[in-house]
């Protein structure tokens, strides 16, 4: 009965497809407008990650790096908590040995 | 973009094909017309040729746009007045060649010839991305993108907005055509809102579906000329808002019926 007068009177609830097709659009044209396949944001947020983790110490899991849209301009917004400065040492033999560092962001 | 002098050229554009271009070209002129202004439309789709049938005027062509630009008539020539208003021209694209036969170029120095005689030049942008969209684009001071309240159609438009932005004749305004303002009520259809957020760019009309505009089309009467379609009145208001009069947007429940058209449907079945 309540349907009936829903339709009868043009009101009702907005839960309807039209929620959907706005969340997949927003999701297709944040990805329309940067150009960047998938695979390559993930290579991106992959390597991001790693020069972070290089010198604080992060929990992968609790890292939320995403695409946003301000007006017509792409963002990337990272969230990433970390709990301390990883062991100094190890961070200043880094710094000491660029090369290795290279090598390292190749490994991941 | 610097403004030139007379009249001001608006393409009509949408990337995607169907969302209504030629009936919103047409009815644009018709309703410029009605206003008293000097208007010119014209088929940019080259092969495609449409604009003529909306509009009832496809048995007096002669000569086309390829046909100027290839030197076989003079401008004149291949203008045709309309039946109720002799301010406004109909220019037909083409029908038996293909978008290469004209250039950016060519689109720029027929409107600067047309520019001092007439307030509006509309052009019908043929769908896609490719040679047509440059050509129609070519010449633009303004350009209005045409979508429907669907992803495919709106995610087009998107990728036009930004392409108009990258030939600096963006970001364009916005017509939502076919509106159902009683599947947006019940959430099944994407709200203005919800399109205008998403693109980013501002409204100058939404224009609700309607059943006059495939008799419309079928006659070669466009619905501007008819005072009673709900399109005829959203098209007749959006050349006003051209024009620069400040005419509010319907809202969107008027777009779905009165009361008693919702109560016959209810019990009509439907």
């Amino acid at each position: 009965m309540t349907g009936f007068f829903e339709r009868l009177f043009g009101t009702g609830g907005n839960k309807g497809s039209g929620a959907a097709a706005r969340e997949r659009l927003q999701f297709i044209l944040v990805h329309d407008r940067i150009n960047l396949p998938p695979e390559q944001l993930q290579a991106m947020k992959a390597e991001i990650l790693a020069v972070i983790s290089r010198y604080v110490s992060v929990n992968s899991e609790q890292v939320d790096i995403a695409l946003q849209q301000r007006d017509r301009d792409s963002l990337l917004v990272a969230e990433i908590p970390f709990t301390k400065a990883i062991d100094t040492d190890e961070a200043r033999q880094r710094m000491a040995d660029p090369e290795k560092t290279d090598n390292n962001m190749d490994d991941a | 973009m610097t403004a030139k002098a007379g009249a001001r050229v608006v393409t009509i554009t949408s990337g995607k094909g169907g969302v209504g271009k030629t009936t919103t070209t047409a009815n644009l002129g018709i309703a410029l017309a009605r206003l008293g202004k000097k208007v010119v439309v014209m088929d940019a789709d080259i092969g495609l040729r449409n604009l003529d049938i909306v509009m009832g005027l496809e048995n007096r062509i002669v000569y086309d746009l390829v046909d100027v630009i290839e030197g076989r008539c003079q401008l004149r020539q291949a203008m045709i007045k309309h039946k109720q208003f002799p301010e406004l021209y109909l220019i037909p694209a083409a029908q038996t060649r293909d978008k290469t036969a004209i250039s950016p170029s060519d689109m720029v120095s027929i409107t600067d010839k047309l520019r001092p005689e007439f307030d509006f030049i509309i052009i019908d942008c043929p769908a896609g991305i490719e040679r047509g969209f440059r050509n129609a684009i070519a010449a633009a001071d303004e350009v209005l993108i045409v979508t429907n309240p669907e992803v495919s159609a709106v995610r087009d438009a998107d990728r036009i907005i930004g392409l108009l932005e990258a030939n600096n004749k963006g970001p364009g305004k916005l017509i939502l055509n076919r509106m159902k303002g009683d599947m947006v009520k019940k959430g099944e259809m994407l709200s203005p809102d919800d399109v205008t957020d998403i693109l980013s760019i501002k409204l100058i009309g939404i224009v609700p579906e309607d059943e006059n505009v495939i008799p419309a089309s079928n006659s070669g009467v466009p619905v501007a000329l008819n005072e009673n379609s709900k399109a005829g009145i959203a098209f007749r208001n959006i050349a006003r808002r051209l024009c620069g009069e400040e005419v509010p947007l319907m809202p969107v429940q008027d777009t779905s019926g009165g009361f008693l058209q919702r109560l016959s449907r209810l019990f009509g079945g439907n």
